[in-house]
């Protein structure tokens, strides 16, 4: 009975402090999830960033209209037959004005209202009509269709972008010009359409008609340039690194060498290129081959490190049956390791492909910041970097630039992340036992 | 010919060889005799023997005529300037010519330049032509040797086999040589910058303001002082460590402690994402977003004229943070998952709840792996580039405030390096003296962080 009632009793307590580590414990957890969360929150204020400004550069506006290429315009004097250079010089923007302003029923001699209707196109039509000229002067006199771009203020008032709260004399875009977008859109003149010229064309100065043709051009040299070299040359230093070398010295000097380089900051291989593929071989700068040169030599580190971490994941029983079966080792590596390796190569050289196609940096210092409005043919030639690109339109103050360099970082991203989702995909494929 | 037809048709030569040799190899077989190798080992052979040695004759004797090519340069400049030189109006056509295809010359060439240029230009055609020819007909014997070495007895599998060894060792030396390349390149450079200026004046100096190079041809030299530049680089270093220590840690913990295999599934990859996005892409976001934000809100709070520059210290670093979350992140997750599981469950077992047993056992098993970790995120903190040259500015002060603009020794590389380029002149100099800088620092960091993980990581069995 007694051990009973004692039961029945307050059991002793010592006083541990279990509420309060409790409460320490809670309080912990949530650090945890704050700091998870915080990081979330900037990813997605970054991605949020980038896509709100962006987005709208895939959309261009364009007027449609009816042009008379008039011969007292372009030809006055009717020599073309003897001097094409007059079609060079002539003054097509007129053209244009004209038929806009005839479409507008404008007074000729309402000179603000002209000069108006001029900033209302982009005075790329220049190169665009001298070029649909100069092909075929039979077009002159007649009447053809054209599609212009539209001004960049004027696409940006038509997206939106400008205030129009603002008084008249503080924004770009005048009273009657926006009466204009709208009797222009309403009769279809004036239209949105996906912008294949933020694909295609090479740099300019004017937004609309700048794009990143040149830099996709340059960056795909690039790519394949690193490709080539790294590749090869990364997997036998991998290969000699973890199959054949006794440790010594040397091998030991080398995986230093590897491991340092690969923590070297990016600026530093860009001076390395400047000196010696530029000063040193007389290469040219600006050219996509020196930036090739240049990245695969940062991206050789990584490679060699994926690649043996990938040639360690072989099981030594394949090793030991191809020997056994009487391949020499030369053949056993090429023949029965390499293959099973091959997807964790890939996998690595992907993701290192994909990290090098964004470096910015070196090539800044080896001149790829360079305007180009060609087109490079060969990998010699004076190119740009979608990166670089991106850097110098950043570099712009116009609101329309803007637009763009978020159009081109959207870009830049999805080439990113179709890379990295094909070496995700590419690993899982050829994970499963 | 140029140098890349002489590389393609010596390459496809190289096949015709490998498949010749091949069918002869095969034939001899068929004849009943008892091959050393397989047949195609022989045809590899050729190959090699075609392409190697006309390849590495034609990469050796370019690189001698583009010296022979500078040497001879040299001498006739020298030759010309001291000697009577002939003016004629030659040099403005060529000029005219030049700008045509995308060549900016400048007014300075002489026209004995112009002159002593076509000569050697003729007498390089012809040692580049006569290096081709050499090429080709080295890989013709190499043809001749291989297709007639292809006997029974001949053991061309091993010959194969070495050759290719040997491309393995020579693949292996690039670190080595790109080692080299980065701190030869930088040394000369590095010395024959301070042939100009004074060690004093770049180490002690306080003041940033190089000049342009023409002033310098005036005798002005400008003032390369390192220290606002370092300072600039370290604190906004510091910022960025500030923001991005605390909350990848934490997320490490929490993600390799407390979550969920599901909820880990999640926040890795997400948290990886920001790892993969390219520092252009933080630097715009720095200038468009951030910058503007903080201005904003600084001015919010005064009422009027905000206290925080768009270009700030803290702009940069908070930017510089966000980007270095992840590498402290995923880094410190790898090495706390690593701590093995019987240390927890020993403390578990004796009553400390989950998060004492985070404190005070497994961070510090794991604090060497993670104070290597932060070593190396904090020499990426102070080599990064694009991040800082968008959001940090460009004027060199030495200020306290993380308000205000500040520059680095990334940024000023950046600065010194791009447009117009005077070679040798000491403003473009200086960028390679501040990238030696860098890179000694880096490298000591690096050195650092291995030694700590060497000398005081636990090793678990």
């Amino acid at each position: 009975m007694s051990l009973l009632s004692e039961s029945h009793m307050k059991p002793l307590t010592r006083n541990i402090g279990l509420k309060r580590r409790y409460r320490a414990e809670k309080r912990f957890r949530a650090y945890g999830l704050i700091a998870i969360c915080t990081g979330i929150f900037f990813l997605g204020a970054l991605l949020w960033s980038i896509f709100s400004h962006g987005y709208s550069a895939f959309w261009q506006t364009s007027i449609t209209l009816p042009v008379r290429l008039d011969a007292a315009v372009i030809d006055p004097q009717n020599r073309r037959d003897k001097n094409p250079q007059v079609l060079i010089t002539a003054n097509y923007p007129i053209l244009i004005r004209n038929a806009l302003s005839e479409k507008l029923s404008i007074a000729p001699d309402d000179h603000v209202g002209l000069r108006q209707v001029n900033r209302m196109f982009s005075s790329g039509v220049r190169v665009q009509l001298r070029k649909m000229v100069f092909d075929n002067p039979q077009l002159i006199g007649t009447t053809q269709t054209v599609t212009v771009l539209a001004a960049a203020d004027i696409d940006s008032a038509v997206k939106g972008q400008i205030n129009l709260a603002v008084p008249e004399t503080k924004r770009k875009v005048s009273d009657r010009q926006v009466e204009w977008i709208h009797e222009l859109a309403a009769d279809g003149s004036l239209y949105k359409a996906f912008n294949t010229g933020l694909f295609t064309f090479a740099a300019s100065s004017r937004p609309e008609t700048s794009g990143l043709g040149a830099a996709l051009i340059g960056s795909i040299y690039m790519i394949l340039i690193v490709l080539a070299l790294s590749l090869p040359i990364g997997v036998a230093a991998a290969i000699y690194l973890e199959e054949y070398a006794r440790k010594n010295r040397f091998t030991d000097l080398i995986e230093i060498n590897i491991n340092n380089l690969a923590a070297v900051p990016s600026i530093v291989f860009g001076l390395l290129g400047l000196a010696i593929f530029i000063n040193f071989f007389g290469l040219p700068r600006s050219a996509s081959l020196v930036g090739g040169l240049v990245l695969a030599l940062m991206t050789l580190p990584t490679i060699i490190i994926t690649t043996r971490s990938a040639l360690r994941a072989v099981p030594s029983s394949i090793r030991s049956a191809a020997l056994g079966l009487g391949a020499s080792k030369i053949q056993m590596l090429f023949q029965h390791v390499l293959p099973l390796a091959a997807p964790g190569i890939l996998t690595g050289t992907i993701i290192s492909l994909a990290r090098a196609l964004g470096e910015t940096a070196p090539l800044l210092l080896i001149g790829m910041v360079a305007f180009v409005a060609n087109y490079p043919r060969t990998p010699m030639d004076p190119a740009t970097a979608l990166p670089v690109q991106i850097y110098m339109w950043a570099s712009e103050a116009e609101r329309a630039f803007v637009e763009r360099t978020s159009g081109a970082i959207i870009v830049l991203l999805m080439f990113l992340a179709v890379m990295n989702i094909a070496a995700v995909l590419l690993r899982r494929r050829f994970e499963q036992p | 010919m140029s140098v890349s037809g002489v590389i393609l048709i010596v390459l496809v030569f190289g096949g015709a060889g490998f498949f010749l040799s091949r069918a002869r190899a095969r034939a001899i077989e068929a004849h009943g005799a008892k091959m050393h190798s397989r047949p195609h080992y022989y045809g590899c052979w050729t190959c090699l023997l075609i392409v190697l040695p006309s390849l590495l004759f034609l990469f050796f004797w370019n690189i001698g005529v583009n010296i022979y090519a500078e040497r001879q340069t040299l001498a006739h400049i020298s030759y010309a300037a001291g000697g009577d030189i002939e003016r004629s109006d030659s040099y403005a056509p060529l000029q005219r010519i030049l700008g045509q295809k995308g060549i900016a010359s400048t007014r300075q060439s002489e026209n004995y330049m112009v002159q002593g240029g076509i000569e050697l230009a003729a007498g390089i055609k012809n040692l580049r032509q006569a290096g081709a020819f050499a090429a080709l007909l080295l890989s013709v014997i190499g043809f001749l040797a291989g297709f007639w070495g292809t006997k029974a007895k001949k053991r061309a599998r091993n010959r194969v086999e070495r050759v290719t060894l040997w491309g393995l060792i020579v693949a292996s030396t690039f670190a080595i040589l790109t080692t080299m390349g980065i701190v030869l390149s930088m040394l000369f450079q590095t010395i024959s910058f301070f042939r100009s200026v004074p060690l004093s004046n770049f180490f002690l100096g306080t003041v940033w303001d190089p000049r342009f190079s023409v002033m310098a041809l005036e005798g002005m030299l400008g003032r390369f002082g390192l220290i606002p530049l370092l300072a600039g680089t370290l604190y906004i270093a510091f910022v960025a460590m500030l923001f991005a220590v605390p909350i990848g840690l934490f997320a490490a913990v929490y993600m390799a402690e407390y979550a969920t295999p599901r909820m880990r599934g999640i926040i890795k990859p997400l948290l990886e994402i920001l790892a993969g996005i390219p520092t252009i892409v933080y630097g715009f976001f720095a200038l468009v977003a951030v910058g503007p934000f903080l201005r904003d809100l600084s001015a919010s709070i005064t009422g009027g004229q905000g206290f925080i520059m768009a270009q700030s210290v803290l702009t940069a670093g908070l930017v510089m943070g966000i980007m270095l979350t992840p590498f402290v992140s995923s880094l410190s997750d790898d090495i706390i998952t690593a701590v093995p599981r019987s240390l927890r469950d020993g403390s578990l077992g004796l009553g400390a709840t989950q998060s004492e047993t985070i404190k005070r056992v497994v961070l510090p098993a794991a604090l060497p792996g993670i104070v290597a970790a932060l070593l190396l995120t904090a020499s990426r903190a102070i080599g990064e580039t694009m991040i800082v040259v968008l959001a940090a500015g460009v004027a060199a002060s030495l200020t306290l405030n993380p308000f205000e603009a500040m520059t680095t020794i990334t940024v000023k590389i950046v600065n010194q390096l791009t447009g117009d380029l005077e070679f040798n002149s000491p403003q473009t100099l200086v960028a390679f003296a501040l990238g030696m800088t860098l890179f000694v620092l880096t490298l000591f960091m690096n050195i650092f962080a291995l030694y700590i993980v060497r000398k005081y990581q636990e090793h678990y069995e």
